[in-house]
């Protein structure tokens, strides 16, 4: 069990050090393009779509420094700490509410 | 897959949110009286694999990128409720901190990565391995099966939910209000996309992680019991 822990946590820290590979793969994803993207594509945005659309200011948008230098090195320094903050905080409260609801 | 704000109308993310409220109570009723202290740490590291998974863009001919999101091997490990729970803090976090996904679409994410994957996952890898061994190498094939299934099956439930906006939402003129593509655009996009990509890199992780977890300790998964407790329990039934 122990060992089964070390090894999974041992890969996941390597997939954290390797996540900015991810930033490599450029393309657009099928049905999350930003308005402008879809003005492209249909010579307008919807207005439903539009007035939604910037609802919420994310902190880190897309894992980057909001406004910050778009160097790759950058990038991958603003990715790697998503990374880190997504296991911190997302293991962290899983493990959390794991300790209050596990019985034996 | 992840539903940035905008593309679903409030009918269609408002239903989600009525639909995923109970179901997240039922999951957390479920963790009080399934989860065993022994699991946990497997339940904290299964959100944070499936955070940093869902970061791994892959490029597919095509142009498209996506990615695995693990739903499947985190339902057959832990059980497809604890599963809902562990991708939607993922989720939720993703969604909040780093705008990947939107906040309306909160709730319509969770149900198609984080209830559709764990569940299909889970009752797909059943069906196969049937009562074969805890440790043959057919429930590595059915974990795979598993694997590609969920995330092709959370893709359709995308695709659907996208292409029903221009039916669902529109103005008097019939312009669309939310996704303006329609069904016979947006489901086979998703879908293709997913069954010949991102779904066979979800299957090699699922099958990966499982075969890795059968030859260390099969007794770690959702309802099989290790050799000691089904010890105890024939002198149990003996006694």
């Amino acid at each position: 069990m122990e060992k089964i822990i070390r090894n999974l946590s041992i890969g996941l820290i390597i997939l954290m050090i390797f996540a900015p590979l991810g930033l490599l793969a450029v393309g657009e994803t099928f049905g999350e393009w930003g308005p402008e993207e879809v003005k492209e594509k249909l010579g307008f945005v919807p207005p439903g779509l539009e007035e939604l659309s910037d609802l919420w200011s994310a902190p880190m948008p897309d894992y980057a420094f909001a406004g910050g230098d778009e160097s790759m090195t950058m990038s991958s320094v603003a990715y790697i700490l998503s990374a880190v903050i997504g296991v911190v905080v997302g293991g962290g409260l899983l493990y959390f509410i794991g300790k209050k609801a596990a019985k034996n | 897959m992840h539903i940035p704000d905008g593309y679903l109308g409030p009918y269609t993310y408002v239903a989600f949110w009525i639909i995923m409220i109970p179901i997240w109570y039922y999951a957390g009723k479920k963790l009080n009286t399934e989860l065993k202290s022994r699991q946990v740490p497997l339940l904290a590291l299964s959100a944070a694999f499936s955070f940093v998974i869902m970061m791994f863009n892959v490029p597919i001919p095509g142009g498209s990128t996506g990615h695995a999101v693990g739903g499947a091997i985190i339902g057959i490990v832990l059980g497809p409720w604890a599963g809902v729970i562990s991708i939607s803090v993922a989720l939720v976090l993703q969604a909040l901190m780093f705008g990947d996904g939107g906040i309306t679409a909160i709730a319509a994410n969770c149900f198609n990565m984080g209830v559709v994957m764990p569940f299909v996952g889970y009752y797909i890898y059943k069906l196969i391995s049937g009562n074969s061994d805890i440790t043959s190498s057919k429930r590595v094939i059915a974990s795979a099966i598993a694997g590609w299934c969920s995330l092709t099956i959370a893709a359709f439930f995308t695709g659907v939910e996208f292409g029903i906006q221009p039916i669902l939402q529109h103005t008097a003129a019939g312009t669309p209000l939310y996704m303006p593509y329609p069904l016979s655009v947006t489901v086979p996009a998703m879908v293709a996309e997913h069954a010949f990509g991102f779904s066979i890199l979800e299957a090699l992780i699922t099958a990966l992680i499982f075969a890795y977890i059968q030859r260390t300790d099969a007794s770690l998964f959702y309802s099989e019991k290790s050799e000691v407790q089904k010890n105890k329990m024939k002198k149990a039934v003996t006694a």
